[in-house]
């Protein structure tokens, strides 16, 4: 993607052309001037739009009644285009449907220089832009869809009729929500199970020696796939010519706040490095762990020994409340020689782990503690295993339990149940937050387990060092509308605009 | 007894009469590792890693020959060796390489089933111990498994090795496997998992679908529970005896809905024949079933497979570069050679029959009951003392050679599915 091809004039193709379909692949960067106003506005509110995506894609099941209700508020809201024809009357006074398309289009090509320059950036964005696109495809009428495959030459290999009629009891019966008639009318495509990997994963489709039966209707996973191989590899290219960008002095800052404001506070700089002490490590569990953390201390203090993924989670965060590796190397070493390890051997086999948490060891990489989203959507834990979202992960009934042990009021255990219901995680987090706080609002919205330690310890330490750091990292937090809106500077906005967002997490 | 009496202490002395005395399989092993010479360099760019006596542990070892691994193996006496992925250079050189360019290009597709992930179904033993009766959970693991590997993925060069102990790994070693990225590694075991939970979940398998309540169940499905039931009867309620005791029928109740945990303790009270019992709890199932508006509910097949459905551990197979435990390495602690499974006599499979590391070496001393076969004129590595030198070193004459045996035929059918492969090549290109 060239870069000073923004400041060539857009030659001869009649608008219509360019934007002749409301949904794209973004394989053309757009080629005409834009004003920096323009630049900064369609940057910020596409962002907007992605993290109502990231936030909706955590508490709600994608592609639900209410997940797709929300966004398609927030698509209207933030003036992004939606499936009407181009020549649609245009509303009063709005938007034109040209203009959004137009729109969708620059500001997707802007966000792609904000968010190449990192692997965790890069991945960010593809995930959102993936969420993204599949709503808006699988909200396409089937005319539409088949448009959009034949103007981007997907090709795929169609079933023929005498095989599918061998194998259509098959079919039936291996894929998703189909009947006898469907399978006779509709197209299927044999397609190798590597390109169809969510319908893979999910089973949702028949598999026969490789090759995956896609019926036509589920064609959207396949396209989703070859979305994410174009943007990566765009993304890839776009980091290379990231030094002609940044040069530029009226992008660079703009470019810079906006991944800034996605990645947060992430934990990665410990503060309070060497205030806590080891001794206090068993009260605080009970006090200002979130539950996750509690369970795996709990279950560390009992077995004497974590599996892979606890020590990882676990131990990750116990850095991010600063502990120091000297610190980290003799609680864990201390409890595991009470179990089955002997000094000798913890020193050889699991002091590395511990050091490679800190950074000291193989690539180096100082690895930062995970945040909720990342316990609640990875590594899911199996037999043995006590790390994940206990929200998430436990089975209800002992979920329950485990609140009556640790003295929860039996009404808020029932908020707590109802909030894990409706999928709602980090929301039952935050209300066993409020409940052993006792306090009825957390005043925080908790994405992260080192936040909820932070966030206790405010609460029942008051210490104004704390609060101020805490304070701080809130600000960087805050909506990048704030900070490159230059008519917008004053807090009241910023919190009207955090406001919206925390209105999703409302139930009805 | 196959053991005989294998003592860990033993194992430094033992270890260099296995690496040096040809019962290390070197050729077979680098033939397999060579995958026919298709890809240049590919045996040379693939990473090992030892385990030294003292724990020490050592990566990116790398070889440029047969030769060289043999040299070095019985040179380092590896406790333990594993094998990782075939990298973009040599990965004894990787210091060497511009950061960032250093990657794992390649590997076998692998799965691992360890019998400790089934220790909150199984009674008759625990942690690191098996007997007869539970192995049969490996038996219909690997049923489950090679089918579903070959017949839905198009799978065909599958290695089945048993580690030893209380473990089995999959190589599935197919070009198309090799390639496989971590997402596609990763859609395949979760399609190949259906227990799922750990110590917090009570119900780990979950067939109905509150989504789409009436649609039946998947072919998929269906396939595996035709596997399961054949061994449900013998393995679970008569072996592991699941309802023959207060504490593990709470545990199967635990499973099941209220109202039909309330009928079955009722007709508990009377039934105490466990066959009988079961057969009960399948019937309230089904009426339940065909009375709600709720549509499909599988609880009598979700036990039937929380009991005996394997239990992959995903992250293993995830990882291109991940470290796995070689075929032919010796188990440190029971000894046992880590051998490949013939599974055409898959039931007739015994793990406590597979040769001990001390067998063997005695098995080899015993004097020749007759003449020796001229193969072993490859045998260039002997030791040279006195005597020895015409003394046959082959591993033939030992209970190794039947599962030797095994792995010649997998890679004589992978040579041959190679040479198939280039035929149809040179066809349409039309080489003569």
């Amino acid at each position: 993607m060239q870069f000073s091809g923004r400041r060539k004039k857009l030659i001869g193709s009649s608008q219509n052309d360019l934007y002749d379909h409301c949904l794209q692949f973004y394989g053309q960067p757009p080629l005409e001037n834009i004003s920096l106003t323009e630049f900064e506005t369609f940057a910020v509110e596409r962002l907007k739009l992605l993290k109502t995506v990231e936030n909706l894609g955590v508490s709600y099941v994608k592609n639900s009644e209410h997940y797709v209700k929300k966004l398609e508020a927030e698509f209207s809201n933030l003036n992004f285009p939606l499936k009407t024809e181009l020549g649609d009357r245009k509303v009063q006074g709005g938007t034109s449907e040209y203009e959004k398309r137009r729109k969708d289009h620059i500001s997707h090509f802007i966000l792609r220089l904000a968010y190449c320059q990192t692997e965790d950036l890069r991945r960010w964005f593809i995930q959102q832009e993936m969420d993204l696109f599949r709503y808006r495809f699988g909200d396409l009428t089937s005319k539409h869809k088949t448009d959009f495959l034949h103007k981007n030459n997907l090709k795929y290999e169609t079933v023929s009729a005498e095989e599918k009629k061998s194998l259509k009891d098959k079919l039936i019966t291996s894929s998703y929500g189909l009947s006898g008639i469907t399978v006779e009318e509709y197209d299927f495509y044999k397609v190798p199970f590597q390109d169809a990997l969510d319908l893979v994963r999910t089973r949702k489709v028949y598999l026969l020696a490789g090759n995956a039966y896609i019926p036509h209707h589920e064609i959207v996973t396949i396209v989703l796939n070859d979305f994410r191989t174009r943007l990566s590899k765009a993304l890839a290219m776009t980091a290379r010519s990231l030094p002609t960008v940044q040069s530029d002095e009226r992008l660079q800052p703009l470019l810079s706040h906006l991944s800034h404001a996605y990645v947060g506070q992430d934990y990665s700089i410990q503060k309070n490095i060497g205030k806590i002490s080891l001794e206090q490590i068993d009260a605080l569990s009970g006090k200002s762990f979130p539950l996750c953390m509690r369970h795996l201390h709990k279950a560390l203090r009992e077995n004497h020994h974590l599996r892979h993924g606890g020590r990882m989670q676990y131990g990750l965060f116990l850095k991010g409340i600063g502990l120091t590796l000297e610190q980290a190397l003799q609680f864990w070493r201390s409890e595991f020689v009470k179990g089955k390890v002997d000094a000798d051997k913890f020193d050889k086999a699991y002091a590395y782990s511990v050091r490679h948490m800190f950074g000291k060891e193989g690539k180096r990489t100082d690895y930062t503690p995970y945040s909720c989203m990342k316990v609640i959507l990875s590594n899911p834990p199996s037999q043995g295993d006590y790390h994940g979202c206990p929200f998430r992960h436990s089975d209800p009934e002992l979920l329950k339990q485990n609140l009556q042990n640790y003295k929860v009021s039996p009404s808020g255990i029932n908020q707590i149940l109802e909030l894990v219901k409706g999928m709602h995680y980090q929301l039952a987090c935050q209300k066993y937050f409020e409940l052993t706080h006792n306090v009825e609002d957390a005043g925080f919205s908790l994405n992260h387990p080192n936040q909820y330690f932070t966030e206790s310890q405010k609460l029942l330490d008051g210490g104004r060092e704390i609060k101020k750091e805490v304070d701080m990292s809130q600000r960087s937090q805050e909506n990048p509308a704030n900070m490159t809106r230059p008519s917008q500077a004053n807090s009241k906005q910023a919190h009207e605009e955090m406001g919206d967002l925390d209105s999703f997490f409302q139930d009805e | 007894m196959s053991t005989s009496d294998y003592d860990p202490a033993c194992l430094p002395d033992l270890l260099p009469i296995y690496y040096r005395r040809l019962f290390f399989p070197f050729s077979q092993y680098y033939r397999w590792l060579s995958y026919g010479g298709v890809s240049k360099n590919y045996f040379q760019n693939r990473e090992f890693s030892f385990t030294l006596k003292d724990d020490i542990y050592v990566r990116y070892q790398s070889f440029t020959s047969q030769n060289e691994l043999e040299n070095e193996m019985q040179k380092m006496v590896p406790n333990k060796i594993d094998i990782g992925a075939v990298y973009s250079h040599r990965p004894s050189q990787h210091n060497a390489v511009k950061s960032g360019t250093f990657q794992a290009l390649e590997k076998e597709l692998v799965f691992d089933i360890d019998m400790t992930d089934y220790d909150d179904v199984r009674c008759c033993c625990s942690a690191a111990d098996i007997c007869s009766k539970c192995w049969t959970l490996m038996n219909i693991a690997i049923r489950i498994l090679d089918r579903a590997l070959r017949e839905d993925f198009g799978f065909h060069h599958l290695l089945w090795v048993y580690l030893g102990r209380r473990g089995v790994h999959c190589w599935v070693c197919d070009d198309a496997a090799r390639k496989l990225s971590v997402a596609a590694r990763s859609a395949v075991a979760e399609y190949l998992s259906l227990v799922k939970g750990g110590e917090e979940t009570v119900r780990k398998v979950v067939l109905s679908d509150p989504i789409h309540p009436f649609i039946k169940l998947p072919l998929f499905l269906l396939v595996i529970l035709s596997v399961v039931e054949r061994y449900f009867q013998q393995y679970t309620i008569v072996d592991q005896d699941i309802l023959g005791s207060k504490e593990s029928v709470d545990k199967v109740l635990a499973l099941l809905p209220e109202d039909i945990k309330k009928d079955l303790a009722v007709s508990y009270k009377d039934e105490k024949d466990p066959m009988k019992q079961w057969d009960q709890l399948c019937d309230l199932v089904e009426r339940k079933k065909s009375n709600s508006r709720k549509g499909g509910q599988y609880f009598d097949k979700e036990i039937m497979l929380q009991y005996c459905y394997p239990r992959l551990d995903v992250n293993v197979s995830k990882g291109v570069n991940h470290l796995l435990k070689s075929p032919f390495s010796v188990h440190p602690k029971t000894g046992r050679i880590s051998v490949p499974i013939d599974l055409k006599e898959l039931n007739t499979f015994d793990p406590f029959e597979v040769p001990t590391i001390s067998l063997i070496c005695e098995e080899l001393e015993r004097p020749r009951a007759d003449e020796a076969e001229e193969d072993d004129k490859k045998d260039k590595e002997n030791e040279q003392e006195a005597g020895e030198r015409h003394r046959i070193r082959d591993y033939k004459r030992t209970s190794l050679a039947k599962y030797v045996k095994v792995f010649d035929w997998f890679l004589e059918a992978m040579a041959r599915s190679r040479k198939g492969e280039m035929l149809k090549k040179s066809d349409l290109q039309m080489d003569f």
